[in-house]
């Protein structure tokens, strides 16, 4: 059974209940002052530059807010270790919202956890809630890869080899749905762009990452992306090398100061927001929350200096189109790397559509294999 | 494809290019853990000086403007750990391993503890020297673009087997580490001979570090290191203790570490995860061909003792 | 400091008895780690009361505290088996990681073709089929050590980083759920043949399981002839040849029954926690046996105590990470000294145990 995702009216909605508005990082608008507190748990180093600063960034940033007290622990493992730092949280920390950040937490750890404490709201980024799994789970996630068509689309201006690189970590969905947009966004530019992408095998290993953009340098990229925890190394390398680079998960524009285009960044305050909201308001939390730029999920990083003014139009119309709902990412026809067309002609398949879960291909003009 | 790709030729030069840019920690640190274990003592805790080195050296490097005086004091922040090494295994009855191995868990510690702040900054890399400006191809030249580390490695290699074999402090070394009654009756101080040779150990480690924080992948992280601390060992007994090997064993190990990004670079994208793995496997076949079942430690020092 | 040439007691003999130094040594040594490390946190602007009180009520302060413990504590007994009984017979064998991934993944897999059936024999199963893989990688150390003179540390080193490169490939690949989106994993176990937790200890019945293991490992060492065999073989194989052993067979096989232990810990990984096998079965477990069984000196019994120790410690740093907002390395530091500090105490202690009994 699916859910109807939500769309961007619900999730004003939402916000509005919760006595908020959607609204980027500084904004000064106030939640309702009881008192709550929220537990993070981090996979990772919360200082990575990458995916967990991201998480603590926006953790921090909730912190703020009045009445709300922070418990945070990084490094947490995805074993039995997560449920019990869940636990200590609740029980030792009187959390009653816990943020679990990592994919790796959700089976089995949180749906025991939630099972365990039904009167503590559990969310968790990259989860996909099914019906029959415990109510106080909330699973979000953000359309990164909007943010990543419009760094494709950058890219595909500025590349003059007509080749980029993305250094990947393993072809996930999560991750397929990001390579495939980057990649439409360039080749809607010019078509005969190509895409080359290298999994590295794992989220965090700095010497391959940093051989896997020599590789793609070599072959003739002169534009390079990552798609993995941290991006740091990829982008230094590539500086090294001479090339342009686009970031993630936020900007890496002091790492490569000539070189860099643009990113995807990550914008969690803002379903951190929604599910504070909701604990407060004593309601289910959001079972199924996804949205994008138009709603402030995610976002771009500022153009860095070599972005030509064609390109940053082209890239702003782009955004324009994408929150009108005039532009969609994934639409027919579109045929993967393999020739075989995933995507009929007249068909298409909006961001919050469910199929684009479970993305297994990559798509024509991108070299690699799932 | 466009003029600037080169192909297939891209692979052969990745494996040039990881055998220079990848190995060079692996030299640095093998060497270093040859030397200890000439002396008799085996230091497993490289893994943590690894990783104090390449902190303090990332550190110093952001604080002073000069990479090279980072170089210098994470070899002497090695050089410490090694002491605590020595002087830890001093003591009698002590089990070398079990030292080495708290010791990764105390260095690594204190090296994210005390490394927290300089994950964003970024610290002024080691220069290169450019060794490719003969060609026109960015691609060799790239690959060719050697740090200078890379020829300190060389010539240390050669320099300890110099030492080794044409010195007396050298002789020295050898005897206390291959007969302790016998270094001993010569009047060696085997104490402090063993305390030297694992500072000296932990001083090349350290720089083996700073090589991985200021040249490649030239960032300070905390998954900076996948094991190279631990590798060294491993390759220390697969040069069976002759530093020269030990500089083969690392080109070696470091070039087949390239394959897999390389591979794919050329469109062979399956399998990664075992190509990824070439270099323990090609490590492993070489010791499973080259090795007898007459003597599994032929050329080991004689005092040591891996496990007791 | 005189340790560095060892301690030479006096010509008087010592006033306290070597049994009671052996005893005292090894606290002492964790009140002198506890006083560096509190002068390390002083030094970072916090109360080293504060984080010693809370290291001792997050390890062991309340039912809660000690469930953490216990549950951190279970899958480090068997890594620790799996080096301290090669130890026994003479080998350092470090690639517990290796055969503790491939266990959990034949644990995973085995049980999958069938269905409906009682949850014991297929928790049978499992640990059989973790047992056989996690024996088999480390047996292929042994025989190389016996048949190649291959160097056992450096070859189960290998093999585990090629264990899990296999690892990676079939769960990633050939045996991948196809539903398992972002996280690639094996099909899921039928939950019914998960292992329970058990009612009043609140921690999941593969501690009991490696509880058990322990108490037979020390029961086999001390009391029977196998232990004796292997202590001779790892005292000195000639002597051990000119006793009539068949020391090829001894070595390999205590390689595979202590690969065994950690494909049995792989296996209760996925039957307890995860219920599949992915990358979360990758955690460095194999690494802290290591740790775990020579601060034990390769004991069963220490093992237990040290794996409660280690155990305590990680849920400790969870609450000193969540009260102080101390980061996770603080624990790291703290482990290192109290390892370093009773590593040298019990050095000690053992000379002076040898000293007095001239």
């Amino acid at each position: 059974m699916t859910l109807k995702p939500v769309d961007r009216r619900s999730v004003l909605q939402m916000l509005a209940a919760a006595g908020s508005a959607p609204f980027v990082l500084k904004s000064s608008v106030a939640l309702a002052e009881t008192p709550l507190t929220v537990g993070v748990l981090y996979s990772g180093s919360k200082q990575d530059y990458g995916f967990n600063q991201s998480h603590a960034q926006a953790a921090a940033a909730l912190k703020k807010q009045p009445g709300i007290k922070l418990v945070e622990e990084e490094r947490v493992p995805e074993t039995i270790a997560a449920q019990r730092s869940m636990e200590g949280m609740i029980r030792q920390d009187g959390a009653q919202l816990i943020l679990a950040t990592s994919f790796g937490y959700f089976k089995p750890h949180v749906l025991e956890m939630a099972a365990k404490y039904p009167d503590v709201t559990f969310a968790h980024t990259g989860g996909v809630w099914t019906a029959g799994m415990p109510e106080n789970i909330g699973t979000f996630y953000a359309y990164i890869f909007e943010a990543q068509y419009i760094s494709g689309i950058v890219a595909g201006h500025m590349t003059k080899s007509k080749k980029l690189g993305l250094v990947a970590a393993k072809p996930t969905p999560n991750l397929l749905r990001s390579i495939n947009a980057f990649a439409i966004g360039a080749r809607s530019v010019d078509p005969a762009i190509q895409v080359q992408v290298i999994f590295t095998g794992d989220w965090v290993l700095p010497v391959r990452e940093a051989e896997a953009t020599n590789t793609l340098v070599d072959q003739g990229a002169d534009v390079i992306a990552a798609q993995v925890d941290s991006p740091k190394v990829v982008i230094e390398t590539a500086e090294k090398r001479g090339v342009m680079s686009c970031g993630y998960h936020s900007s890496q524009a002091d790492v490569a100061p000539n070189g860099y285009l643009t990113g995807a960044e990550w914008n969690w305050i803002t379903p951190y927001l929604v599910y504070a909201g909701s604990v407060r308001a004593g309601k289910k939390p959001e079972h199924y929350l996804r949205a994008g730029l138009g709603d402030h999920f995610v976002k771009n990083s500022p153009f860095g200096k070599l972005v030509t003014p064609e390109a940053r139009a082209a890239a702003e119309t782009a955004r324009a189109d994408l929150i009108g709902g005039t532009r969609v990412i994934y639409s027919g026809p579109l045929k993967d790397n393999k020739g075989n067309v995933v995507i009929p002609a007249g068909t298409t398949q909006s961001s919050n559509d469910r199929v684009l879960d479970g993305i297994n291909y990559l798509v024509e003009g991108i070299i690699g294999q799932v | 494809m466009d003029s600037t790709s080169i192909g297939w030729f891209s692979l052969p030069l990745a494996i040039l290019g990881g055998a220079i840019r990848v190995s060079t920690p692996f030299i640095f640190v093998s060497i270093g853990e040859l030397i200890t274990e000439k002396s008799g003592r085996i230091n497993l805790g490289l893994e943590g000086t690894l990783m104090l080195g390449a902190m303090a050296g990332y550190a110093i490097s952001y604080l002073s403007g000069s990479p090279w005086l980072g170089v210098l004091s994470a070899g002497l922040a090695g050089m410490a750990f090694g002491l605590l090494h020595g002087l830890l295994c001093s003591v009698k009855r002590v089990n070398d391993t079990a030292i080495g191995i708290s010791l990764i868990v105390l260095g690594t510690g204190l090296a994210f503890f005390l490394g927290k702040p300089l994950i964003e900054p970024k610290a002024p890399p080691l220069p290169s020297i450019g060794l490719g400006f003969w060609s026109t191809v960015p691609q060799v030249r790239a690959a060719l673009d050697v740090n200078a580390l890379f020829f300190v490695g060389i010539a240390l290699a050669f320099a300890v087997y110099l030492f080794l074999n044409r010195t007396g402090w050298g002789l020295m070394l050898r005897t206390v580490g291959d007969s302790e009654d016998a270094a001993r009756a010569l009047g060696f101080p085997v104490l402090r001979v063993r305390i030297i040779a694992t500072m000296a150990g932990g001083f090349l480690a350290g720089i083996g570090g700073s090589f991985l924080s200021l040249s490649y992948p030239g960032s300070w992280s905390e998954g900076l290191s996948s094991g190279q601390g631990i590798m060294a060992v491993a390759l220390v007994i697969f040069a069976r203790w002759r530093s020269v090997n030990a500089l083969g064993a690392s080109l070696l190990f470091g070039g087949a570490g390239a394959l897999g990004p390389a591979l794919q670079g050329i469109g062979v994208t399956g399998y990664y995860y075992l190509f990824n793995a070439a270099p323990y496997i090609l490590t492993l076949a070489i010791m499973v061909a080259s090795t007898s079942r007459a003597a599994p430690f032929a050329d080991a020092p004689g005092e040591l003792k891996l496990h007791r | 400091m005189s340790s560095i040439s060892g301690i030479e007691p006096g010509p008087s003999s010592p006033p306290v008895t070597a049994a009671q130094l052996g005893l005292a040594l090894p606290v002492l040594a964790v009140l002198l780690a506890s006083a560096i490390f509190a002068a390390f946190v002083a030094l970072y602007g916090q109360n080293p009361v504060t984080v010693f009180g809370l290291i001792v009520q997050g390890g062991f302060g309340s039912s809660f505290a000690w469930q953490d413990t216990l549950s951190r504590a279970a899958p480090l007994v068997l890594v620790g088996l799996a080096v301290a009984i090669p130890a026994q017979a003479g080998l350092v064998i470090i690639g517990g990681e290796g055969a503790l991934v491939l266990g959990g993944l034949a644990g995973a897999v085995v049980t999958l073709p069938f269905a409906g059936a009682h949850a014991l024999p297929m928790q049978l199963l499992m640990s059989l089929a973790g047992a056989l893989i996690g024996g088999l990688w480390f047996g292929l150390a042994g025989v190389l050590r016996q048949y190649r003179g291959l160097n056992e540390t450096i070859s189960s080193l290998l093999l585990s980083y090629i264990g899990i490169a296999i690892f990676h490939h079939l769960t990633e690949g050939l045996l991948r759920d196809p539903a398992s989106l972002d996280k690639p994993s094996t099909h899921p176990i039928d939950p019914s043949y998960m292992l329970p937790v058990m009612p009043g200890v609140g921690v999941h019945a593969g501690l009991a399981a490696s509880l058990s293991l322990a108490v037979i490992a020390h029961v086999v060492l001390r009391y029977t002839r196998w232990g004796f065999a292997l202590r001779v073989v790892g005292g000195s194989a000639r002597v051990a040849k000119m006793m009539g052993l068949a020391v090829n067979r001894w070595i390999i096989g205590a390689s595979v029954v202590a690969g065994g232990m950690a494909g049995i810990a792989g296996a209760i990984e996925v039957a307890a926690v995860q219920g599949t096998a992915n990358s979360s079965l990758i955690v460095g477990y194999g690494y802290s046996g290591i740790l775990v069984a020579f601060l034990a000196r390769h004991q069963p019994l220490a093992i237990v105590a040290v794996a409660l120790l280690i155990g305590g410690m990680q849920a400790s740093a969870s609450l000193l990470q969540r009260r102080l907002g101390l980061p996770d390395a603080t624990m790291l530091v703290f482990q290192g000294l109290i390892f370093v500090c009773v590593l040298v105490a019990d050095a000690i202690a053992q000379q002076l145990r040898e000293t007095t009994r001239r």
